[in-house]
């Protein structure tokens, strides 16, 4: 089971990366859970300063950027 | 492994890295950036003569009419600005591949005060900045114990200062101006940092942002290669252009228009240098205004053309890209009135001063 977390405001980028992650996760075959964090505390929380960032299974994978769908894939592999 | 195509660099974009391997499309990558750009300087080069002889072709008939002014003026200055907007933003791509907010805030966690604000205002130019992580950044930082006056320097010089802005008034106005926005731009944030840290405003950041937890397990970064830094500078280029193209041309059709039929020096008794209240007209304009920097600068450069001054027109431009509705709102939710206050009039006068300095040196 993974958990997958996408940080961000809400701004078209964050909306960009959760999309792909959620396409790279049905790819991957796995069991998996994905959910839109916005809440700036929690976003901080994690030690990110720019969004939209990726967080699986709790830790930051990456932040600031959308990554192409097989960078995804590595990330949730 | 399957030869890659020729002058795909749309492909090289989004196929994906594999650190882990050598790869040996990565002198590739580079052998086809080195084409585009000769590709891209001979474009450069040959655009004068072949946008006379479209706009010749369009409109065939007498020179020197309004339409044909302002068809060549179209055709002429569109590509061009184009050409040199994909150029900046490729090059700046590749500069900001090599910082991220994590370092940024490292370098100036910890820095004296003359020190922090002029790197802060350089270090927010070339860190990769969104407005719409403004908020986590100004908390990474401040809980990191960057001072409040430098975080300021590199809040006003990330949308201040930037490549789209400076890209344009190089094609448009030349290296002097480009290099007096720069300048002066950079010389703003910097003096309003100082003096929004001098004013000792600390308490008037909303108070739950000093009780944040700065955790240290950000983003792990793996290593980057050449490869990887000219791929971020394609996507700025991918991304920024395919952003800004549509105002870049709407401007550029309304200057036209600017250009051929409005008459010469119809804009100096309003923006001209003896109206001196055009300087902080233009300010209080512009500060809730909210564009980006490609739609308005063809206009600015057409106003320009007849009889505005050009500090006039500078004040309007920054004020319009630096400050905005939309962003105060955003800060507002770390920041108490009295220090929105503070930051937006700093800017705002300094965007003025520099208005008043240009108007009286050209």
């Amino acid at each position: 089971m993974i958990q997958i977390e996408i940080l961000g405001p809400g701004c078209s980028k964050c909306q960009v990366l959760y999309q792909r992650a959620d396409e790279a996760a049905k790819a991957l075959g796995v069991e998996y859970e994905i959910k839109k964090v916005t809440d700036i505390e929690t976003i901080i929380g994690y030690g990110v300063m720019s969004t939209p960032a990726l967080v699986v299974n709790g830790m930051v994978r990456l932040a600031g950027r959308v990554p192409t769908a097989e960078q995804l894939r590595g990330y949730l592999s | 492994m399957k030869p890659e195509p020729l002058g795909a660099i749309a492909e090289g974009i989004s196929s994906g890295a594999h650190p882990e391997l050598p790869r040996p499309g990565a002198r590739a990558l580079t052998l086809k950036v080195a084409g585009g750009l000769a590709a891209w300087a001979a474009l450069y080069a040959a655009l004068p003569g072949l946008s006379k002889r479209a706009a010749a072709l369009i409109v065939p008939g007498s020179p020197g009419t309004h339409l044909t002014a302002a068809l060549e003026f179209f055709l002429y200055e569109a590509p061009k600005v184009l050409l040199l907007l994909a150029l900046v933003v490729f090059g700046v791509g590749v500069i900001r591949s090599y910082f991220t907010p994590e370092r940024t805030r490292a370098i100036l966690a910890g820095k004296s005060e003359a020190a922090g604000n002029g790197l802060a205002a350089a270090l927010g130019i070339v860190t990769p900045f969104c407005s719409c992580s403004a908020i986590p950044l100004f908390i990474g930082f401040l809980t990191a114990g960057v001072p409040l006056g430098a975080t300021f320097s590199f809040l006003i010089a990330a949308p201040m200062v930037n490549e789209v802005a400076l890209a344009l008034l190089f094609g448009l106005f030349g290296w002097k101006v480009a290099a007096l926005y720069l300048g002066t731009g950079l010389s703003i944030a910097i003096v309003a940092g100082w003096v929004i840290g001098r004013l000792r405003m600390e308490a008037h950041v909303e108070p739950w942002v000093f009780q944040m937890h700065l955790t240290d397990h950000g983003p792990a970064e793996g290593a980057v290669s050449w490869d990887d830094r000219v791929r971020h500078g394609l996507e700025a280029v991918k991304e920024i252009v395919g952003k800004v193209w549509p105002y870049l041309l709407a401007g550029i059709a309304v200057g036209a228009a600017i250009h051929g039929w409005v008459p010469e020096n119809f804009m100096a008794s309003i923006m001209g240098k003896g109206a001196w209240w055009s300087v902080p007209l233009a300010v209080m304009i512009g500060v809730p205004m909210y564009s980006n920097a490609a739609g308005i600068i063809p206009v600015v450069h057409a106003l320009l053309e007849k009889g505005a001054a050009l500090g006039t027109v500078l004040a309007f431009m920054m004020s319009v890209i630096a400050l905005s509705l939309p962003e105060v709102i955003i800060l507002r939710r770390v920041l108490r009135p009295a220090l929105i206050g503070a930051f937006v009039g700093i800017v705002a006068v300094g965007i003025a001063v520099v208005g008043y300095l240009f108007n009286w040196l050209i």
